[in-house]
């Protein structure tokens, strides 16, 4: 096979769209969610909160608003197949270059700055870019704003591998009642398991792409996923924290092989504004 | 049972009397978006003895950092942010007078009491629906702190913002209450 030339430019105008569209038009997948979460909800203020969140979907969508006003740190996944050329200019700088465009040209909020210092950078750049290289010709984008208050309770764990199948568990069920009402129930949970630190994270985030709804293809984990599903509902945190039995949307389960002697858990709470936008070159 | 109640700020005695833990409060009049930075400022004139660049009292102060309006637009996407990174400062707000918070998630034992020992209420809003509520935001001038951009304190004049009360002068917390009322494990 040929190699296929991709212009850096045709990357940046896509992230620029991506970044648009995704802080304001709440996929189909999710607004499903939240009307199931709706239907099932108990609490009258739990419906409210969905009714909520419907409205503000509509809204955003109709009037170019963004769903919320955190539109996040933006983080990139790119499956680059090996037989591409990206000519013109470099891929980090292609990726900046959109999110730059994007936040300016979508009235989008700015949210990156160092860490230290602590000064806004004003443009919400730079961007955090995973890069996967897979077999074919094309190209895979997809972008997620991450908001922070989500991510601000998120946890991560190195457990003994005596802790086994019940440490995870109880794991998963600690992070989401601490974290509360702050990462805006109801939530997807994102769980990653195995690997090394920063792999178990990298699976964990990775997770919260796969559609809601869609359980893990192995038998095993999918019963996980459903079981904490169960029980993070009984927890009885609810919309926003306010109380009822809709806490979490999903529980996304993906693992990796690890050491024999680890155990590495990343828990990523990803928040009811699922924003996440994908492209194919 | 919780109500429905409209309110018109700023929030006087009788107000707050009325409004109690689950209540949906839709509030009409000027709230103040203070978050991080400003609340950071806020506290230094205090504790320097200074004037505040607004009067405090009886006032709602809005945690939001809002997106950058759109062309003709008067604000952009303005849900709440959470309260907590707020808690350090705001008893010494509530001393002061302030009367109402709007924000999410649970406030630190601290907040809780300054929030009953001089009555004045937590209101949460919905994260994630900051376009919603940007439609209930009419108008916004700058108060001060406009080099803080985002986070800059912006006078608010709202019309039925909808909030529902956590924290209200009895001491009650709804963060608490509805989850034990909906838990359904040990
Ligand atoms: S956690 Fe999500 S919904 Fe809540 S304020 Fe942040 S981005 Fe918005």
């Amino acid at each position: 096979m040929g190699v296929r030339e991709i212009a850096a430019e045709e990357i940046t105008s896509t992230i620029r769209r991506l970044c648009i569209e995704a802080n304001t038009i709440l996929g189909d997948e999710v607004v499903e969610a939240l009307k199931k979460g709706l239907e099932q909800e108990e609490s009258k203020t739990g419906k409210d909160i969905f009714r909520q969140l419907l409205d503000n979907a509509k809204i955003a969508k109709q009037e170019g608003i963004p769903l919320c006003q955190d539109t996040g740190m933006v983080v990139v996944f790119i499956e680059m197949g090996q037989d591409i050329h990206i000519v013109h200019g470099g891929l980090n700088q292609s990726i900046n270059e959109g999110v730059r465009q994007g936040y300016r040209d979508g009235y989008l909020r700015a949210s990156s700055l160092d860490p230290l210092v602590r000064k806004n950078f004003g443009d919400n750049t730079p961007a955090i870019i995973h890069v996967e290289i897979v077999p074919g010709d094309k190209l895979k984008l997809t972008v997620v704003p991450k908001g922070f208050g989500g991510e601000n309770m998120s946890r991560v764990v190195l457990l003994t591998p005596a802790s086994g199948m019940e440490g995870i568990k109880e794991f998963v069920l600690q992070t989401v009642e601490k974290a509360g009402a702050n990462p805006c129930p109801p939530v997807i949970v994102g769980v990653g398991i195995g690997g090394t630190l920063e792999k178990a994270a990298f699976i964990a985030k990775k997770s919260l792409l796969r559609p809601i709804g869609q359980r893990h293809p192995d038998h095993q984990i999918a019963i996980l996923e459903q079981e904490l599903l169960d029980k993070i509902n009984r927890l009885g945190i609810g919309p926003q924290g306010l109380g009822g039995n809709v806490t979490a949307l999903d529980v996304h389960i993906e693992t990796y092989p690890t050491h024999i002697a680890g155990l590495p858990i990343v828990v990523n709470l990803q928040c009811n504004c699922h924003r996440h936008k994908e492209a194919v070159l | 049972m919780p109500e429905t109640i409209s309110i018109n700020t700023p929030l006087t005695d009788e107000i707050l009397k009325d409004l109690k833990t689950g209540d949906s409060v839709l509030i009409s009049g000027v709230i103040y978006s203070a978050r991080d930075a400003a609340h950071k400022r806020l506290v230094e004139l205090i504790s320097k003895g200074e004037k505040l660049p607004f009067e405090i009292k009886g006032q709602i102060v809005y945690y939001v950092g809002p997106t950058p309006p759109g062309p003709g637009m008067i604000i952009g996407s303005a849900g709440p942010t959470s309260g907590y990174r707020m808690d350090a400062y705001a008893p010494i707000l509530i001393a002061e007078g302030l009367k109402g918070m709007i924000g999410k998630g649970m406030r630190n034992q601290k907040v809780k009491e300054a929030i009953k020992r001089h009555r004045a209420v937590y209101f949460a809003a919905t994260g994630g629906a900051g376009a919603l509520i940007s439609k209930t935001i009419k108008k916004t001038e700058i108060v001060a702190y406009e080099d803080l951009g985002t986070e800059a304190i912006r006078r608010m004049h709202v019309k039925d913002f909808p909030t529902i009360v956590v924290n209200d002068i009895y001491g009650n917390d709804l963060y608490l209450q509805g989850k034990r009322r909906y838990r359904k494990t040990g």
